[in-house]
């Protein structure tokens, strides 16, 4: 078995659009929350959302390679340019090895609704343009950077609802502790726009708290009355130890466990069960006791279910070792499909500059909660393991354990 | 519109959205080569047409139009033949 280590990060998101900027956001426990009004005029319950401007990628990418993308494939590109930058993967690197590539991605409604707009009202699909059914495809991230990036290895979308981007990781662990692959491009992305969240909203799932958007994102408080959509995209290349230490790469970290689990019951309502186990084989294929782990990142999103029925997982799992555990949705809504990577690279970012960054707007904290160690402040302190959960709508589960690489 | 409308039409939504370089649009310049049209861009090129002519291509008559000036002849003959319908 093969150890799988990180050797590179990208991120694209609302509190930042590379490592630097969204580090001092996480330190200052800025929020990227926004009150969009285009989405009140649509017909919104709630328009808060992440702002997260598209990038322009004119004089970057050609015109054939820019026709096929829609945003969540611009940020995901964006996100992977930084990550393989710091890799130092280069074009000849990847002409000479099969890399392979899984991203989480788990729809794409701005590029289908505006292609069928256009074919209803000129009644002739081929004035939708060439680009359009790439576009639309939930696969259109991995179609997009493939083909940019010259990929060779394993190559496919997850869906996995807000885990996807966190089984994606999960799955390219696996690709290299197996020997199956030596390198793998993993992420996750998520689109920004009104056709993307408007069912979502529609299942009054969305906070209200249209007056206090950066308060509105309230993990694990009392007062929380609903998740914020956010997006964009995250990018975490990882490797085997054996090809990090042939390059000469700088290791970042190194993916120690990877759990996972359905839970056999409602559609969106959250158990209890189903995370337990979850966590207790990330815990077991890392071969770690829940005392091993200093800081966990929830999945927590800001709904009244969801966070209880977290908290009670991580209580009866975590609760005689009571780690540091704080919500970083609470700083940027929760970015669905991307979340389970941008997560990760949240949490390594923590961990290289030594600080937990904060569970922003708990004054409250609810029953469940209260018997947590939850970081309401930031927390300037050193720590070399953390654990990441991501949950998702159908009952999927990941849990993933990254350790600092400290040279062995 | 004149001939020399549907060339400035033309050039100008080649360089824009098929970012064709200026110096390299001649009359006598071969389109396909000019522009390093594939099969997709045809697409595209069926898309440009109609939202700043008007008209609806038929796919098949590209295999006619090999350089910019069939391409201009072709909006022209197209145009005049929309206008007599």
């Amino acid at each position: 078995m093969n150890r799988v280590v990180i050797t590179g990060m990208g991120i694209y998101s609302c509190i930042g659009k590379d490592q630097a900027e969204v580090r001092d956001s996480l330190y200052k426990g800025k929020s990227g929350i926004v009150m969009d009004p285009e989405r009140k005029a649509f017909g919104y319950r709630s328009a808060l959302t992440g702002a997260i401007e598209r990038p322009n990628l004119k004089g970057l990418l050609d015109r054939r390679a820019r026709l096929t993308m829609p945003e969540q494939a611009e940020f995901a590109y964006v996100s992977t340019v930084e990550a393989l930058a710091q890799a130092r993967i280069d074009p000849d690197y990847i002409e000479r090895t099969d890399i392979g590539l899984l991203f989480g991605n788990d729809s794409t409604a701005r590029a289908v609704i505006e292609s069928m707009d256009v074919i209803r009202e000129k009644k002739d699909t081929m004035l939708v343009g060439s680009g359009s059914v790439f576009q639309t495809m939930n696969s259109t991230v991995n179609m997009n950077l493939a083909t940019i990036f010259k990929l060779r290895g394993v190559n496919f979308s997850v869906s996995a609802a807000c885990a996807s981007g966190s089984h994606a990781i999960g799955l390219g662990y696996m690709f290299i502790k197996n020997g199956m692959q030596d390198c793998v491009i993993c992420g996750g992305a998520q689109e920004v726009n009104k056709y993307a969240m408007g069912n979502f909203d529609g299942i009054a799932t969305f906070s209200m708290r249209e007056n206090e958007p950066e308060k509105a994102s309230r993990p694990f408080d009392r007062d929380r009355d609903g998740l914020v959509p956010s997006g964009g995209a995250a990018t975490v290349i990882l490797e085997s130890l054996g090809s990090a230490q042939r390059r000469g790469a700088t290791i970042l970290g190194e993916v120690l466990g990877y759990g996972f689990s359905s839970n056999g019951a409602h559609i969106s309502n959250p158990t209890v069960e189903g995370p337990v186990r979850s966590l207790q084989i990330a815990l077991k294929d890392a071969g770690m006791q829940p005392g091993d782990i200093p800081y966990i990142n929830a999945h927590a999103t800001s709904t009244p279910a969801g966070d209880a029925s977290e908290a009670k997982a991580l209580y009866e799992v975590f609760g005689a070792s009571n780690p540091y555990i704080s919500s970083t949705k609470s700083m940027t809504g929760h970015e669905c499909w991307m979340a389970g990577a941008s997560e990760i690279v949240y949490s390594m970012l923590m961990m290289q500059h030594g600080f937990i960054a904060p569970n922003i707007n708990l004054e409250n904290p609810d029953e469940d909660a209260a018997r947590l160690n939850i970081a309401d402040r930031t927390i300037n302190k050193d720590f070399n393991i953390f654990l990441s959960n991501s949950f998702g709508f159908g009952g999927t589960n990941s849990s993933l354990i990254v350790r600092k690489w400290e040279g062995k | 519109m004149d001939i020399k409308e549907i060339i400035q039409t033309t050039n100008a939504f080649l360089i824009e959205e098929f970012e064709a370089d200026p110096a390299k649009i001649a009359p006598e310049a071969n389109l396909k080569s000019t522009l390093e049209l594939d099969s997709l861009d045809y697409i595209d090129l069926v898309v440009v047409i109609e939202n700043n002519f008007g008209f609806k291509v038929n796919p098949e008559d590209f295999q006619s139009i090999i350089t910019f000036q069939d391409f201009y002849d072709y909006v022209a003959r197209c145009l005049k033949q929309k206008e007599l319908v």
